[in-house]
């Protein structure tokens, strides 16, 4: 098979073929027939598209994204809000960086066409901090969308008033959270809440509010212009569409490319990636980012499928790949991860908070030899704690690279466990 | 720009403060904001100080330090990582003759680890300003460096 016949360009079909900056080369090339569509119909229909279309959340929760603009409709209270999450900040991934750079329209358009599915006036799009180029690129979008009419009071004169404006993040990995992302619009600090309530009843301003990553919104116009039916008969029976995945690591061609769900990874390192420099083996592969699981070499046949993956466990994510060839040091690894999660924590759980702090000492303790088997013990209650009882994501997702390390490379730790143990007389 | 102006433009309501404060830390020479600023924000926005310092020390581009007028931030996440970025921080700090979080003498350069700058793809990579270079190895530091050497003596 060639790369051809591997990658499937939806989303990205337009990147390179128009310039970002011209709203009209996004018209000409397709651009905004699907929010024109969508307002000939009504919300039921729209939502109802989707629905059929079996899209999943791209952001790595995967939760359905019909299912949620639906609850938003249903929900009472006003005024209600529409924000797309922009806060990418998973270690391994750019692919919302990319939608946003190389085809703001595509996104915007999305946005719009949520927005009158569920009968909202005002979005955001929070962009992290770092992403000033992004940040730039919107934002003259959107002032491109309101002077063409797709943005402001009154849109393609169907008496539908929505606007939106960029918020910018202001550097916290948490944000990306949605209640921690929620309460730095209210200008407060990033902190995540216990959930239900969810944003969809009770979300900015405790109104309802609709939050979906930057992919999932750019999958809709595709959605309504090819049907929903249409779209689902791309991908596998549970996992619809394609998807963008960010290679990186050890590879020889890393970037990001769009498949149909339900390719191998193996495929996508070997034919995409063209496999690990100096063709040396491949010793660990983690998938979604930071907090997603690791795999070894001989489980890359598994395919970019949520029942196949979940079967054993393992989600893709948000379609991070991260290639990591038999030169690493897999608890180095761990610990840069680890470090990653304690600097971002934000603190307010227990779990999370004291649960990274100890984690750090106790892979300090393998890492220098002087682990016992009791560590070990105590490294696995922890990580179930810390899985269990924090609030959020973050503190939840934090331990699963290593939990999947002891699972598939468990000799990692137990080699590095002292000889003169304490249990052993 | 002034705490005021910066409010001005952003507004004053609690949604717009971190707007607010980053495009004014942005104007300020030393790349942070000094306790006074802190209470002036807190006085203007009608919010606690605490609150408003809360913010100033949660987020990572806002600093309650003073810092050098170019922040360099490297990505330390494990796909840059992996690439060798550890070179990339030795040499940074040996041509700046600082530590990683130290500001340079002569206030232009602060370098600082960074979250991931989601440029992986052309990994190790740091930003500075607005500008993100990516396929970083050691030897090209010296010249990006200078050519913030040659704005500043421009």
């Amino acid at each position: 098979m060639s790369n051809i016949e591997i990658t499937k360009k939806i989303l990205t079909a337009r990147f390179d073929v128009i310039n970002h900056d011209s709203i009209d080369e996004y018209i000409s090339h397709n651009g905004y027939t699907a929010l024109k569509k969508a307002m000939a119909t009504t919300g039921e229909k729209i939502i109802s598209e989707v629905k059929t279309a079996g899209l999943k959340g791209r952001g790595g929760a995967g939760f359905p994204t019909g299912l949620k603009m639906e609850s938003v409709l249903q929900a009472e209270g006003l005024p209600k809000y529409i924000i797309c999450n922009a806060d990418e900040g998973e270690p391994g991934n750019f692919k919302d960086r990319y939608l946003m750079e190389k085809d703001p329209h595509q996104l915007i358009e999305g946005i719009i066409i949520c927005a009158y599915a569920a009968n909202i006036n005002h979005g955001y799009i929070f962009i992290r901090g770092e992403y000033i180029n992004a940040i730039n690129i919107m934002d003259k979008a959107l002032e491109q969308a309101r002077v063409n009419g797709y943005l402001g009071d009154n849109i393609l004169d169907s008496g539908f008033n929505f606007d939106m404006e960029i918020y910018t993040g202001a550097g916290s990995y948490i944000c990306g959270e949605e209640f921690a992302l929620l309460v730095t619009i209210e200008g407060k600090q990033g902190r995540a809440t216990y959930k239900p309530p969810f944003p969809t009843t009770c979300g900015l301003y405790n109104k309802p509010t609709q939050i979906n990553n930057v992919e999932t919104f750019c999958n809709i116009p595709h959605i309504i212009n090819m049907g929903g039916e249409e779209f689902s008969k791309i991908g596998t029976d549970s996992s619809k569409g394609t998807k963008l995945v960010c290679l990186s690591g050890n590879i020889v061609n890393p970037g990001l490319y769009e498949v149909e769900l339900g390719t191998s990874i193996r495929d996508i390192i070997d034919k995409l990636g063209k496999g690990v420099p100096n063709n040396r083996a491949i010793k660990m592969v983690q998938l979604g980012g930071a907090s997603g699981p690791v795999i070894p070499e001989n489980m890359l046949d598994i395919k970019l499928d949520s029942k196949e993956m979940s079967k054993i466990d393992l989600t893709y994510g948000s379609g991070a790949i991260i290639v990591m060839d038999d030169r690493i040091d897999i608890l180095d690894i761990l610990k840069r991860i680890i470090e990653f999660f304690h600097h971002e924590s934000c603190g307010k759980c227990t779990p999370c908070r004291e649960g990274l702090t100890q984690m750090l000492i106790l892979l300090d303790r393998f890492i220098d030899g002087v682990a016992t088997s009791d560590d070990l013990a105590i490294l696995e209650i922890l990580m179930e704690t810390m899985n269990q009882a924090s609030i959020c994501g973050l503190g939840q997702a934090a331990p699963t690279a290593t939990q999947k390390v002891l699972e598939y490379f468990r000799e990692e730790f137990t080699s590095k466990i002292r000889s003169t143990d304490s249990n052993v007389v | 720009m002034q705490v005021k102006e910066a409010l001005d433009k952003y507004g004053r309501t609690p949604d717009k403060l971190i707007g607010a404060m980053l495009a004014y830390q942005k104007s300020t020479l030393c790349n942070y904001l000094t306790e006074d600023d802190i209470k002036e924000f807190a006085k203007e926005t009608k919010l606690p100080v605490s609150r408003v310092y809360s913010i100033a020390s949660f987020y990572s581009l806002l600093s309650t330090e003073e810092r050098g007028e170019n922040i360099v931030q490297v990505c330390y996440d494990v796909p840059c990582y992996i690439n060798d970025s550890v070179n990339i921080v030795n040499e940074l700090e040996k041509i700046l003759e600082i530590k990683m979080g130290q500001t340079t003498k002569d206030g232009l350069f602060t370098i600082e680890y960074s979250s991931c700058l989601g440029c992986c793809d052309k990994a190790p990579a740091m930003q500075i300003g607005a500008t993100l270079y990516g396929n970083l190895t050691p030897d090209k530091i010296s010249s990006i460096l200078s050519t913030y050497r040659r704005k500043k003596d421009e």
